[in-house]
């Protein structure tokens, strides 16, 4: 492991104690010697990150406010526009395509004083559970290799994890964030959709796909969120009020929260993984929240629902990867096989599955008995949340059914790793936020995640639910 | 399918059959911004100029709706009469190169505008269906073959287009003619330019209208199946196409056939319209809600100042200028349609004659638009009293309004001096008059009898005495005069 966590580093950079450049320096040797073995990376960005990180320097030299996470190395899953520097995620469609702009959160995150590390590798367009779905090859869990680190943010994931850089952005839209966190025993939030700006973030499913952080601690994730989160004109669908403020309050505990635990995700899973659910209600109880069972009944219908929302909006967001403009073509005789070429040699197979699931829940005489179908029970999951919430502070549930599995485990049956995102899900269809936090290891000896959900906004009462969490596990 | 020969084209047999159509115009707005960026909206620039990675709909960017385009969109709206409400865009998903994202942005089942009409300067009421917002596509230039997609050997894009914004206004099938559909779009256009919304130039391309056509037994209550029209890019192409499209239609009832409800391609120098894509071949748009925007919910206090910043519309005009001067249909319209109108109101308000104003305003002052904008309604308004007290004759008039709008000076009476126009008085020209009938005993009889023939007799030789100072029409009602008199 690297010295020290981002907000050590980011202390003695700003006090001129280290070098940003003596810290990409020890990062990039990080990498140098394991990244071989785990392939977190689609792109290390050795000379850019020197570069940025000389800038910090020569800001913390001038006198200059470096920004709360000066010289802190970065690492962002590649499907975040970077200027400039190739963005594919792990999709051959789009070889060769370099963004001519930043993502809103990587301009926040220069600002901030971070340094840029590297392009870390996904499920294609964000579409898996395991990152086996990476046209470039899988991601090997650092806690062992032989296990998958999650999807579909796992090179993200992978990349904490395994100490190549203290903090990561990844998406998450039905759990890309915090299945992988889980699985990789490390920290993964989902803000409230909204509460960060997808400018510059390559759509899977627009009304679902939110960007957030992933760190070793609860207080290193809750800075990074503050630094990316807040009102963004380019994205309307950006909440206009700042980012939430979470580092104030980790330390407040939870004496006098109302938690419940979510009945319908308690289904199903693991019996180790349950019991690790329980014991962190236990510690919560013994840490003064007043913990009960609530029923959010609607949660079972959340996967379903999902997979018709988020392949009806695949269907649609990706249709423009047709080979006219960028990234890859496949020439043919006219334009329509162009197209059809194209896309048959670009596209995975997880990708078109989804992209033809999609096509047909939005077919004329099927819309509505699909994803109109599939939108009413949105609505009836968020009728469900606003009960629960009007009695509970914060829920919580196991984040993942499993703990990291085998290469090729679910790779045979689509609806084994769809189920891989049971939990994760219904937060992502209300649009509220969610996080994951280490609890313990389990027999197998592999990370265990607990999720944690809030009413929209409510970040502040979920992050002193995660804190309390890591401090009872620790 | 029998194809209607583009000569045979006739007129519709029309105790048999009714016309009925319904035109899509879409109007692109003059906002100074495309829909969703930041990009200029303007025309003819080098190709690929005006883009960015959101009108290229590149990977990672979003939409930002414009608030002026949502500002042209509530005037048009209001002006048209329509019921003007929250809204939401939906995706419309088909492949076409010159569409970035190969989804179009456009509002679906809850457009911005509904249920409307707009009325027809011969007063018949056209039903307004909806008019909706929507970003337009890039223009594809398909090179080699016959300049179809189909057999191109490449194809040029340009998306400078991409992205400028356009209100879609549909009507209900009102219309019965291809007069109607002409006056229809000639009225709607005119109504757009008023708005501010729109520089209403169908060469450009601004303005562009598709029509759907379907022909019926006459007094038959049923529609039949209708075919749309599209490649249309004139009033008269418009006009054309429709006339050709009706007739082509009951030659196939007529032959005992059924009319395909198919997409049809306007062909202007063939004259005849072909057919491009049946009902089954027609693309499924798979229409659901845009998620990278958020519904759109004008407050009242917008509304209301888009109804403010509407000016008066051409039927309230020629309302206006009718009670003002007169209902003469076809001068009325004339005149508001050239921004006339006004001159006579307020003319007629200073007190000038109103029928001479109109008339004056209709001819001389229409043919020299020029000219036009140096006329002010003060010294319109003069040269019209002038003429109405008979102290210049209506030929005189005319020279003083034509020094006038040539600019010479805005004083008609200055203008009347310098040419040494004085109309005679009455008394003098009676005798003139009186002297004309003594010296034509045989005609005058004949002009008491009736006969209209020997009328222009006694005008000419009365002016001639008068070297054309004599008012023609002061002539006639002296001559009638005399002759009831006798
Ligand atoms: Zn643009």
């Amino acid at each position: 492991m690297s010295g020290g966590g981002a907000l050590a580093i980011a202390g003695a950079v700003r006090s001129g104690e280290r070098s940003a450049r003596d810290v990409v320096e020890e990062h990039l040797r990080v990498i140098e010697a394991a990244e071989g073995d785990i392939h977190a990376f689609n792109l290390v960005l050795a000379d850019e990150a020197r570069a940025a990180a000389d800038e910090v320097d020569r800001r913390v030299a001038a006198g200059e406010d470096p920004g709360p996470l000066a010289g802190v190395p970065v690492a962002l899953k590649d499907n975040l526009c970077t200027r400039g520097i190739p963005t594919t995620c792990s999709s051959r469609i789009l070889e060769g395509w370099r963004p001519p702009y930043d993502a809103t959160v990587v301009e926040r995150l220069r600002a901030a004083g971070a340094v840029a590390i590297g392009k870390t590798n996904l499920d294609e367009f964000a579409m898996g559970s395991s990152t086996e779905n990476s046209a470039f090859g899988p991601t090997r869990n650092p806690r062992d290799p032989s296990r998958v680190p999650g999807g579909s943010s796992g090179g993200s994931a992978a990349a904490v994890a395994a100490g190549f850089a203290p903090l990561a952005l990844g998406s998450d839209t039905g759990g890309s964030i915090r299945q992988p966190a889980a699985l990789c025993g490390v920290v993964g939030v989902k803000p409230t959709y909204g509460g960060v700006s997808r400018y510059g973030l390559i759509a899977f499913a627009s009304s679902l796909d939110q960007i957030g952080p992933f760190a070793a601690t609860v207080a290193e994730a809750a800075v990074l969120l503050e630094v990316i989160g807040g009102h963004d004109a380019r994205d309307s669908t950006s909440i206009p009020q700042p980012a939430p403020a979470v580092s104030a309050v980790l330390d407040e505990g939870v004496d006098g929260l109302r938690v419940g635990v979510v009945r319908e995700l308690m289904d199903g899973i693991d019996g180790d993984v349950a019991a690790h659910v329980s014991r962190a209600a236990d510690a919560l109880s013994a840490a003064g929240a007043k913990v009960e069972e609530v029923s959010v009944p609607a949660c079972v219908y959340g996967l379903t629902a999902y997979y018709l929302i988020a392949p009806a909006e695949c269907s649609s967001n990706l249709a423009r990867y047709d080979g006219v403009r960028y990234g890859m073509r496949v020439d043919a005789d006219d334009i329509t096989a162009m197209y059809g070429a194209t896309r048959a040699a670009g596209f995975g197979p997880e990708v078109k599955r989804r992209i033809m699931l999609g096509t047909y829940a939005l077919s004329a005489g099927y819309y509505d008995a699909y994803y109109g179908q599939a939108q009413r029970v949105r609505t009836l999951l968020i009728r469900d949340f606003e009960n629960a919430y009007g009695d509970f502070d914060a829920l919580i549930s196991p984040t993942a059914p499993t703990t990291a599995f085998a290469f090729g485990a679910k790779t045979a049956n689509p609806m084994a790793m769809y189920m891989s995102d049971v939990c994760t899900i219904p937060s992502n269809l209300a649009g509220h936020p969610a996080m994951s936090v280490p609890f313990g290891t389990g027999d197998d000896g592999l990370p265990v995640g607990v999720q944690v959900m809030a009413d929209a906004l409510a970040e502040p009462t979920m992050f002193r639910v995660a804190a309390a969490l890591e401090e009872a596990a620790a | 399918m029998s194809e209607r020969e583009a000569s045979g084209a006739g007129a519709l047999d029309g105790a048999r059959y009714e016309i009925v159509v319904g035109l899509e115009v879409h109007c692109e707005l003059r906002t100074r911004t495309k829909l969703f960026c930041g990009c200029p909206n303007s025309f003819g620039d080098e190709p690929n100029t005006n883009i960015c990675p959101v009108c290229l709909g590149l990977p990672g960017s979003l939409p930002v709706l414009n608030r002026q385009a949502v500002e042209y969109a509530m005037r048009i709206g209001e002006a048209l009469h329509c019921q003007v409400r929250p809204s939401i865009f939906h995706r419309k998903n088909y492949f076409y190169p010159d569409m970035p994202k190969d989804y179009q942005v456009s509002q679906y089942d809850e457009p911005i505008n509904v249920e409307g009409w707009l009325e027809l300067p011969a007063g018949k009421r056209i039903g307004i269906t909806r008019a909706h917002m929507e970003e337009d596509t890039g223009k594809s230039t398909h090179m080699g073959g016959a300049g179809r997609i189909g057999d191109a050997t490449h194809s040029l894009v340009d998306y400078n287009r991409a992205g400028v914004p356009l209100v879609e206004i549909v009507s209900e099938p009102d219309i019965r003619s291809a007069d109607e559909a002409r006056a229809y779009v000639s009225e709607l256009r005119a109504i757009l330019v008023a708005t501010g919304a729109s520089d209403g130039k169908m060469e450009e391309g601004s303005l562009r209208v598709d029509a759907n056509v379907s022909v019926r037994p006459a007094h038959s209550a049923t529609f039949g199946t209708r075919c749309e029209i599209k490649n249309m890019n004139s009033l008269r192409s418009l006009g054309r196409a429709i006339d050709y499209e009706a007739a082509r239609q009951v030659d196939v009832l007529q032959a005992g056939g059924r009319v395909v409800q198919e997409t049809r391609h306007w062909n202007e120098d063939e004259g005849r319209t072909s057919s491009m894509r049946s009902k089954e071949e027609a693309y499924d748009y798979r229409y659901f809600p845009e998620p990278d925007l958020v519904p759109l919910v004008p407050d009242e206090a917008w509304r209301e100042s888009a109804r403010c910043a509407l000016p008066p519309m051409p039927g309230e005009r020629r309302r206006a200028l009718a009670e003002a001067a007169g209902t003469d249909p076809a001068s009325v319209a004339l005149l508001v349609e050239l921004d006339l109108d006004g001159l006579v109101v307020e003319a007629v308000a200073a007190g000038a004659d109103a029928r001479i104003a109109l008339n004056r305003a209709a001819n001389e002052v229409a043919a020299d638009l020029e000219g036009a904008r140096r006329l002010s309604p003060a010294s319109f308004a003069k040269v019209v009293s002038m003429e109405a007290a008979a102290k210049l004759t209506a030929t005189q008039a005319k020279q003083v309004l034509a020094a006038l709008l040539a600019g010479e000076s805005d004083d008609p009476e200055a203008i009347a001096a310098r040419r040494g126009f004085e109309a005679m008085d009455t008394t003098a020209l009676e005798i003139v008059i009186d002297e004309v009938i003594a010296a034509n005993p045989e005609p005058w009889e004949r002009f008491k009898g009736g006969d209209p023939k020997v009328a222009g007799l006694f005008v000419g030789q009365v002016m001639k005495r008068t070297k054309g100072k004599a008012d023609g029409k002061a002539v006639t009602s002296i001559l009638r005069e005399r002759a009831g008199g006798g």
